[in-house]
């Protein structure tokens, strides 16, 4: 209980207040322009966040992703340009709405049901997290490889679409933690006599490059010139969504759930979890053949899973270390940077940390609903801002964040080679989260499989002995035959006719 | 035909050879039958298979769609090559000229590329250098290079 207390005092300071403040408007603009992602609201605010205490560090990271997820879908209703891919599920719906003359119905059902969704996830993350961790502790080294391969598992064959690409951008990702010095033998790994190479590749400038560089170069490529927006005004959109939550609440909890669960599932975040959320809202909806035609029961159900996913993507993040989606994954690292080293330990000595995170999360949801609101009024200005002056901005930005990490123009030479590496991959459809996966997890697989291979002495069913350790091995074989299985049993059955 | 797919496979499959060709000379780990080499040797093994994958597959018409863009968009490779090239200077050229100097010299020619007019472009430039001098070098005290400029402050 004290813990708690302190985490309410460490929170309602003064300047961790502002910090949330100025990140949640932050996440609201980079949100709501198209070609800025949540992901790389993130990754821009590294280089600041590492002059922070940890609280207000975490704070930023947390406000400013929940408000960008949800300020993706303005764009997406008025221009029917998704602000991130998030929203991309239900652009399409929104935009009908819109047209329809209900842009307030689209806006606003995208507002208030990403706040009920996102303090779902919370809740969920704020009570099931300490309680995981409790289990946690009794974790070896067997458990924990096969978490890390569970998570590779997921990324690989329940995210991506094609297995084989898939593999390939995991392999990829080992292949960049694998640099360095840091390997049971010590030895030094593809460092080609350079000292800057010997600690390894730097996650932070990796990702900035991953996800700002990227989509800069892809603006550059595709320049694409949004289309204008209608100047009739919009009135209030809070109008009519209390009939909604009575029409949907079925609909709400079923997108709060999934997208919870997707989130924490490695390698799947809010994107996917929304197209998720929709397509199992139009399978399950009385009114399916409304679904496309300006129609607020996918928005309600997706709006909702991918503010879900955010709290859901943490519950693994802060108790094994192994990121739900690519933002954890970069706020992974600054949690490392601040010493706040996820795991279960986190739980026991510095509690208050932790909770101070759900606090700053509940905030941040209930903050969303007037500054959401504030930002749906002024969105024709934010919209109006052009991007071909934004992104040059933002590149230089970059640039200076990466050099600031270590103070080193290292910094910026890995940041543009991850900038071209992840334009080419997502060009030739190779998914970009099985890498950042690979990079986090890399040394965590290697160090774990070598102690418990100490451990096991040369008898690899030893990986199977413990019971946790045995089944999450057992749920990976499975999800690994499954599509051999699948095959099978399709052979078997053309056969018996 | 998946051309894309095709190259791409091969090139991966020379990645996965280089890696397995250096990681045979990485040492073992005293009194274990697997060292460092073991996770670099399974990381070009899985390359080089799944670059054959993409390789064979390539010629079954059909199975997968193709994975470059259609041809209709038009792509203008020029300003992401002036991109990659204002930052390579960047990288070459800071220590020795300086932020403050060099920053808007490599920004104005990428507003160029965007097809932002030059008025506009140099006053943008100007004021994003001074903005991130001020909130990197001032507030953040990131050693922001100085250059030909002596130190101001």
């Amino acid at each position: 209980m004290d813990a708690v207390v302190s985490a309410f005092g460490l929170v309602f300071q003064p300047d961790v207040l502002l910090v949330i403040l100025l990140a949640s408007a932050y996440g609201l603009f980079v949100g709501a322009i198209p070609g800025l992602t949540a992901t790389m609201a993130t990754a821009l605010l590294v280089p600041v966040t590492f002059f922070m205490a940890p609280v207000p560090a975490v704070a930023a990271i947390v406000s400013a992703t929940a408000m960008a997820i949800f300020s993706g879908d303005i764009p997406a209703a008025l221009l029917r340009m998704p602000g991130t891919p998030a929203s991309a599920a239900y652009a399409d719906e929104a935009y009908m709405l819109t047209r329809k003359g209900q842009a307030e119905t689209a806006l606003g059902a995208g507002l208030v049901f990403s706040v009920l969704g996102g303090v779902f996830g919370v809740l969920v993350l704020s009570f099931s997290a300490p309680a995981l961790a409790e289990v946690a502790l009794n974790f070896s080294s067997f458990e924990y490889f096969w978490l890390v391969i569970l998570g590779f598992t997921c990324a690989i064959f329940i995210a991506g679409k094609d297995p084989v690409k898939g593999i390939v951008s995991l392999l990829l990702g080992l292949l960049i933690s694998v640099v360095g010095l840091e390997n049971p033998a010590g030895a030094p790994r593809y460092t080609f006599g350079n000292p800057d190479l010997m600690g390894g590749i730097e996650l932070i400038p990796l990702m900035i490059g991953m996800f700002a560089v990227s989509e800069i170069l892809r603006y550059a490529v595709l320049v694409i010139k949004p289309p204008a927006i209608t100047e009739k005004p919009f009135g209030n959109i809070f109008a009519g969504m209390w009939a909604l939550l009575k029409k949907y609440p079925l609909g709400l909890l079923r997108g709060s759930a999934l997208g919870t669960a997707v989130g924490a599932l490695p390698g799947a975040g809010a994107d996917i979890a929304a197209w998720m959320a929709y397509a199992v809202s139009k399978r399950f909806s009385k009114e399916p053949e409304k679904f496309g035609t300006g129609h607020v029961e996918g928005i309600v159900e997706a709006g909702a899973a991918n503010n879900s996913a955010l709290g859901g993507a943490w519950i693994p993040a802060l108790v094994f270390g192994i990121p739900g989606d690519s933002i954890t994954a970069i706020a992974i690292g600054v949690l490392y940077l601040k010493g706040m080293n996820p795991g279960p330990t986190l739980f026991i000595n510095n509690p208050q940390n932790i909770y101070a995170v759900f606090i700053v999360f509940m905030l941040a949801q209930l903050l969303m609903l007037p500054l959401g609101w504030m930002a749906i009024k002024v969105a024709k200005r934010i919209l109006g801002i052009p991007a071909n002056v934004l992104m040059p901005l933002i590149l230089l930005f970059c640039v200076v964040g990466a050099f600031a990490i270590n103070n080193s123009p290292f910094g910026i030479i890995v940041m543009l080679a991850a900038g071209v590496l992840g334009f080419f991959m997502e060009r030739f459809g190779f998914p970009i989260a099985p890498t950042i996966l690979g990079v986090v997890l890399g040394t965590m697989l290697e160090q774990h499989f070598f102690s418990s291979l100490i451990k096991a002495d040369g008898n690899f069913l030893v990986f199977f002995e413990r019971p946790i350790a045995g089944t999450l091995g057992a749920v990976c074989v499975l999800i690994w035959l499954w599509p051999l299985g699948r095959s099978l049993l399709r052979r078997v059955r053309q056969w018996e006719r | 035909m998946q051309r894309s797919d095709r190259w791409v496979g091969v090139g991966l499959a020379g990645l996965g050879l280089a890696v397995l060709w250096t990681a045979r000379e990485f040492p073992q780990v005293p009194g274990q039958k697997l060292g460092a080499a073991f996770l670099p040797m399974l990381i070009g093994a899985g390359l080089l298979l799944c670059a054959l994958a993409l390789v064979a597959r390539s010629f079954r018409a059909g199975a997968y769609p193709d994975s470059a863009r259609p041809a209709a968009v038009r792509e203008h490779f020029g300003s992401s090559a002036v991109i990659i090239g204002a930052v390579l200077a960047y990288i070459l050229f800071a220590e020795r000229i300086g932020f403050l100097i060099l920053a808007p010299v490599c920004i104005v020619p990428v507003f160029r590329a965007l097809g932002v007019r030059w008025l506009p472009a140099l006053l943008w430039a100007l004021g994003g250098t001074v903005v991130v001098h001020l909130a990197f070098y001032k507030l953040l005290r990131v050693p922001l290079p100085w250059g030909w400029i002596p130190p101001l402050y």
